[in-house]
């Protein structure tokens, strides 16, 4: 039998036959290594759940027309967003505004894809209900007021641009109120309809005016998108809607920051927690030190032993605590941000070193102590 | 040249002299019991010659090299080659098995070597319970794998601390026969004791009293009982 086998069969022998004293220490590391991967992972996870709780605020990007307005359509909006990453992309939502009468009243029409809307802007409230067929539309609150409609109510919109110009009848288009929008916001000063109604009230034209675009990617990836968007597609302007990407932005780097701080409390605790448990596993075996002393084993033979158990114990530590800190932060990510996290693969060797490491700092002073034992007198049990 | 000498030994703490300038020489194949009662030196005594403290004064000679100005690392490699050591209270490593701690000493002397070790079991009469703890074995047996563990890689010198302190009589009995057995081989055998019986089975007796050696004298009935 080599040395190394020996080494091997002593440490885990010590580990198996005296695995109610060790279960201790292993459970030390295994709650450390549980809570530091839990926490790393909704460290590295925080960006793509907070991105995705911001997207409740509306759109973070937009593209507007660059030079001629006539070149801004649903081509180049099209082009563009081939640019961003379609795992990003949560909806492209185009509009386009038309100044149209209704009670006789000059009003700002919005035509949209209703569908894309209620992805962009999920924060609309809605009273009554989106359209959801044709010459239905939606009334922002103020407007509502101005003009006196309500959900249901029915109304009738001149055309802006009429099939035949020299008619002088102008019967236009029945439409109805589906739902009263109320934002809080300037969302409220429109009546928005679907594109192809407001196409055919104020002519078809390809022409939009803006895209909105809700995008789930940090501020320097969005950025980076932007300008990539900006250069190569003729004819758009991508920006960012800084008062979202801003506070996001903001927003994340505080909430890392805190997470970052209670890692490393935690991991300092774990080191104290796994120091003393050494601490108390060396007291236990000071007979067994002198002994090994006795026999003539070298401090650095002994040191090896205890922290080859140590690294050991580290190693099972950090492999239970990958899988109990994936469950927990799956528990948090659920309860907290309503959705669930993947695995990362690359978390499992990380935590497994991380607990080794910290294991193997903690016991080396313990350890270290326990080279002034004197064999002669351990031996006599004084 | 004799295996071992202690030349002008003392052991000095603060104002108490453990040991008081002791001559003892020991020749190869002897069996010495060193005796006497509590607080004599007998443990101190032992403890220089097995390598795990030094003297304040004196020299020791083992194998004919002077050991006393020796390292603490120097003492460590010669008590791992040289010196075999028995225990009152067997100091077995619990977790491990009994062939597992004779190989042990294996393990800091050399290469470990299984078949080896069951040998060294077998030879004490432990081969059907090599697989066992010490907490499944008996006093005498556990002190018998400490035998096996002292013997198993062939000290110059066997050290036993008061061997049978903590046995049956039946079990001494069985310790004794195997130092007969050890003796006959040609080992050197140094037995501190507090037990007449013990001390009358050895080839010669040193008594110590206050640290000094008060007789040093030859067994005659040694050979007789065997």
């Amino acid at each position: 039998m080599t040395r190394r086998k020996m080494f091997m069969r002593m440490i885990t022998a010590s580990l198996v036959r005296r695995r109610s004293r060790m279960v201790v220490a292993l459970l030390a590391i295994a709650v450390g290594a549980t809570i530091l991967s839990g926490l790393v992972t909704i460290y590295y996870d925080i960006p793509r759940q907070m991105g995705a709780q911001f997207r409740n605020y509306g759109a973070n990007m937009i593209f507007l027309a660059l030079g001629s307005e006539a070149d801004f359509n649903m081509d180049s909006v099209n082009e563009a967003v081939s640019h961003i990453d379609s795992s990003n992309l949560l909806g492209v939502t185009p509009f386009r505004y038309e100044t149209v009468r209704i009670h006789e009243q000059p009003v700002v029409a919005a035509g949209t894809d209703m569908k894309s809307a209620q992805v962009t802007s999920p924060y609309w409230h809605i009273e009554g209900q989106w359209p959801d067929s044709d010459k239905e539309v939606l009334v922002g609150k103020k407007m509502a007021e101005l003009l006196g409609l309500k959900e249901g109510d029915s109304f009738n919109v001149p055309f802006v641009v009429q099939e035949d110009p020299d008619s002088v009848l102008n019967l236009g288009i029945d439409m109805k109120v589906s739902g009263i929008l109320d934002t809080g916001g300037s969302e409220e000063d429109y009546v928005y309809m679907h594109m192809a109604d407001l196409e055919e009230l104020a002519g078809a034209t390809e022409r939009l005016d803006v895209a909105e675009l809700s995008v789930s990617a940090a501020q320097d990836e969005l950025k980076a998108y932007a300008e990539t968007i900006s250069e190569k597609v003729d004819g758009v302007s991508a920006s960012l809607v800084k008062r979202v990407t801003q506070s996001e932005s903001t927003v994340l780097k505080k909430l890392q920051a805190l997470v970052f701080i209670v890692t490393v409390v935690v991991l300092i605790l774990t080191m104290i927690c796994v120091a003393n448990t050494m601490t108390a596993v060396v007291a236990e075996r000071r007979k067994e030190i002198g002994l090994r002393k006795a026999l003539g084993a070298s401090d650095k033979g002994i040191i090896w032993e205890f922290m080859g158990e140590g690294l050991l114990l580290g190693g099972i530590g950090g492999l239970i605590g990958s899988f109990f800190g994936f469950a927990f932060a799956q528990f948090v990510s659920i309860h907290v941000f309503g959705s669930s996290i993947t695995f990362q693969p690359l978390l499992l060797p990380v935590t497994i070193i991380v607990s080794i490491v910290v294991t193997g700092l903690a016991c080396l002073m313990p350890v270290r102590n326990a080279m002034d034992i004197d064999p002669a007198l351990v031996l006599k049990g004084e | 040249m004799s295996l071992l000498e202690l030349k002008n030994i003392s052991k000095i703490y603060g104002n108490l002299k453990a040991l008081d300038d002791i001559n003892l020489k020991v020749e190869k194949g002897e069996w010495v019991a060193i005796m006497g009662p509590s607080g004599s030196g007998k443990s101190t005594l032992m403890n220089i010659i097995g390598c795990m403290d030094k003297p304040s004064v004196g020299e020791v000679f083992l194998d004919g090299k002077d050991i006393s100005k020796e390292s603490a690392r120097s003492l460590t490699e010669i008590r791992r080659d040289k010196i075999g050591l028995i225990f009152q209270q067997f100091h077995l490593i619990n977790y491990l098995t009994a062939v597992e701690n004779v190989m042990v000493a294996q393990y800091y002397h050399s290469m470990p070597d299984e078949e080896e070790a069951l040998e060294a079991l077998k030879r004490v009469g432990l081969g059907d319970r090599a697989k066992h703890l010490p907490s499944q074995l008996s006093g005498g047996e556990q002190q018998r794998v400490c035998i096996a563990r002292a013997l198993i890689n062939h000290p110059e010198v066997i050290l036993a601390d008061e061997p049978t302190g903590n046995l049956d009589e039946t079990n001494e009995n069985i310790v004794l026969d195997i130092f007969r057995q050890l003796h006959e081989e040609g080992a050197t055998l140094i037995v501190v004791t507090h037990d007449p019986e013990v001390g009358e089975v050895a080839e010669r007796t040193v008594i110590l009293e206050h640290g000094r050696i008060k007789s040093d004298k030859q067994n005659e009935d040694f050979g007789k009982q065997i």
